[in-house]
């Protein structure tokens, strides 16, 4: 359907600048049991997803655990070729540079800090890594670097010669950043970076990443299942589900006023410290769907309290709403006359 | 639906626990993780166990169960559980109790089902160890137990392994399992930390449900202050390995009153919070080691309000009002000018 033009099209331009990060119509699709003579079953964990994030941004990706949030990352990241569609950092598309070049620019943070750092190593060995294989500058300016990083990201001096196991969880995350951020990079893709972490050293974290986007100004891909925390960092919002953004548009839009069945439903899942709310009262079936047989329609009908007769025959189509970006039925008004 | 009274605040305790502690033999001398913690819990009522890694939750209820590891050393002036004194029995007699009147629940339901055998096999086993019977009789109980928490097609369910079921449905077989045996007690450790926001609502509502029906006494430990102050009728705050604040729910979280509640209840944003205009408040500092003597209170070098007698004298446990306590030196107005100001 699509020419080979409009499947790469143009990087778009905000005020004549190109945007921080700039996603359009991404697709993987996994082949689960694919074998050399069978073509195996599709599974759609990315399926044509598009975002913008201006620079100095942070946009927030919410769903459910198997919602496609962590490929998406691993796409942005590099890690993994998309089966169609195209990434720019900075107006520059990623099939155009090579997978190193790439991840000076955009960096990753992960969830485990017990996990994503090497045990065996120092932490100033583990910062200086990627200026080690990216080979920026001299010894001696690749010391001062690592310094400088660690003192950003509030890390005492005396712990450079440390290791990993001798550091708290909060310490470890906040290794893990300035590993990041040695690379300067433009894009900062950050995975459920607080959610291993206890509550007040979650506080500590956020508030640092907010500092360090506020001097740097840097931009952040921020996901997570946490929606409060997503309200406190988050610009813009994207609800994932099923591998589609079912809702994209301003944090403040999305959380206070959210239009999509499925945003609802997570943001009545919150459970604030309110002794008198009790315990909220939502209906969403049983579970996520099997992503290898997605339903027909809508993906989400099956679990939506408000799914009309119109939903389990035809995809929604993205619509803009005050501002917001939906896919849902509801909001287009002559689906809502097809008969049954 | 609110949190509180779900239980009768006259009948006896299931549970009583009297200046528990835990001591751990540690390389660098004694590492006294659990320090004094005393509670209750009636029939129908939560109790919640809150509080960071490493504040002795998690050993509580392990102490609470007697599977403590073999360094730990346990001692308690009182663990009467429905009129048995826990402390006293022998490892056989507690090995009758455990999934059997008293149920517990862990945070990962996949580590905690055993992936080679069937979830049938799983549900029957403790049937027939406690309650004897045929393996019929414990196959039918499993069917109907797993219809009770809303399982489609349990028979076919039931001849699943772990690996099959989601995170979900695999902690509602974790509860399933609990069931079998009918307990009078559950102790709940995370239950619903490894869930989705909108499967842990759920797997609450359901607990909540059969508490009421069974009028089952929970203990609920959890670091989700969201899940606390909505599931709990009473809470208790720890913080290396002491209670600092104890009392009902709507209490707590309404006034609360020792610093290490008011920061953590500062450290989660709110509805309307944002970075861009307020900071998020934090505990500045890390929990102290607890290996050797602890003199004074375990919270003063992170405590704006420090000054030089935490350090050295004995803080007890005093009343803001009946039924609400906290473990500090100074009065409850000191605190009470709203935000936590350094001193």
């Amino acid at each position: 359907m699509q020419s080979e033009e409009d499947k790469y099209p143009q990087a778009q331009q905000v005020d004549g600048k190109p945007l921080a990060l700039d996603i359009q119509h991404l697709t993987q699709v996994f082949h689960i049991g694919k074998t050399w003579l069978n073509e195996g079953k599709p599974l759609r964990a990315v399926d044509d997803v598009s975002l913008q994030v201006r620079n100095g941004e942070v946009l927030a990706i919410v769903g459910e655990s198997g919602c496609g949030k962590t490929t998406l990352s691993r796409l942005m990241l590099g890690l993994q070729k998309p089966e169609s569609g195209a990434i720019y950092v900075n107006g520059q598309a990623l099939v155009d540079v090579d997978r190193k070049a790439f991840a000076r620019r955009v960096q990753p943070v992960f969830q485990d800090p017990y996990s994503s750092l090497n045990p065996r190593r120092t932490i100033g060995e583990i910062i200086m890594d990627p200026l080690l294989i990216h080979d920026i500058g001299t010894l001696e300016e690749q010391r001062q670097r690592v310094e400088e990083t660690m003192a950003k990201v509030g890390l005492p001096h005396r712990m450079i010669n440390s290791y990993p196991s001798q550091m708290s969880g909060g310490q470890r995350q906040r290794v893990a950043i300035a590993r990041a951020l040695v690379m300067k990079p433009e894009v900062l893709i950050c995975d459920e970076p607080t959610s291993a972490l206890d509550v007040s050293v979650q506080a500590q974290i956020l508030n640092l990443l907010q500092e360090l986007r506020n001097e740097l100004n840097l931009t952040y891909i921020f996901i997570s299942h946490d929606l409060s925390v997503v309200e406190y960092m988050a610009d813009y919002v994207a609800v994932m589900y099923l591998g589609r953004f079912v809702e994209v548009g301003p944090a403040r839009d999305v959380l206070e006023r959210p239009k999509h069945p499925y945003t609802q439903a997570l943001l009545g899942s919150v459970l604030t410290p309110d002794p008198e709310l009790g315990l909220p009262d939502i209906d969403l079936g049983r579970g996520f769907p099997d992503p290898l047989n997605p339903p027909p329609g809508c993906r989400f009908h099956p679990r939506c309290p408000k799914a009309m007769a119109v939903c389990s025959q035809k995809e929604p189509e993205k619509l803009t709403v005050d501002g917001t970006e939906v896919e849902c039925h509801l909001y287009a008004k002559e689906d809502a006359d097809i008969p049954v | 639906m609110s949190g509180a009274h779900h239980y009768n605040p006259d009948d006896p305790p299931v549970l009583e626990v009297e200046d528990l502690s835990v001591d751990i033999k540690v390389p660098a001398g004694t590492l006294h993780a659990v320090n004094k913690v005393s509670f209750s819990v009636r029939p129908g009522e939560t109790l919640s166990l809150v509080g960071e890694s490493g504040c002795g939750k998690s050993i509580t209820s392990l102490a609470i169960m007697r599977l403590l590891p073999k360094a730990a050393r346990l001692s308690a002036s009182k663990i009467i559980f429905d009129g048995q004194d826990l402390a006293a029995l022998s490892e056989k007699q507690m090995a009758r109790l455990r999934g059997n009147r008293i149920g517990m629940i862990f945070q990962d339901p996949m580590t905690s089902l055993n992936p080679v055998y069937r979830i049938g096999d799983q549900l029957e086993e403790i049937y027939l160890r406690h309650k004897g019977g045929g393996r019929r009789e414990a196959r039918e109980r499993a069917e109907y137990l797993l219809e009770k928490i809303g399982i489609i097609n349990p028979t076919q369910r039931l001849t699943q392994f772990p690996h099959q079921l989601s995170g979900g449905l695999r902690q509602r077989m974790m509860i399933a399992m609990m069931l079998m045996c009918d307990p009078k007690l559950i102790i709940a450790d995370e239950p619903t930390t490894a869930l989705d926001v909108t499967v842990q609502v759920q797997i609450l509502q359901l607990l909540r449900s059969l508490q009421e029906e069974f009028r089952m006494a929970l203990i609920l430990i959890t670091h989700n202050l969201g899940v606390v102050a909505r599931m709990a009728d009473h809470v208790a705050v720890m913080y290396a390995g002491q209670v600092v604040e104890k009392g009902s729910s709507a209490d707590v979280f309404r006034h609360p009153t020792h610093p290490y509640t008011r920061g953590l209840l500062e450290c989660i944003p709110h509805p309307g919070q944002s970075a861009t205009r307020n900071k998020l408040g934090s505990i500045p500092g890390i929990v102290p080691s607890l290996v050797g003597r602890i003199d004074g209170c375990t919270f003063r070098n992170r405590c704006n309000y420090a000054f030089g007698d935490c350090a050295t004298a004995q803080v007890g446990l005093r009343d803001v009002e009946d039924g609400h306590s906290y473990r500090c030196l100074l009065p409850p107005e000191t605190f009470a000018a709203g935000k936590l100001e350094k001193a």
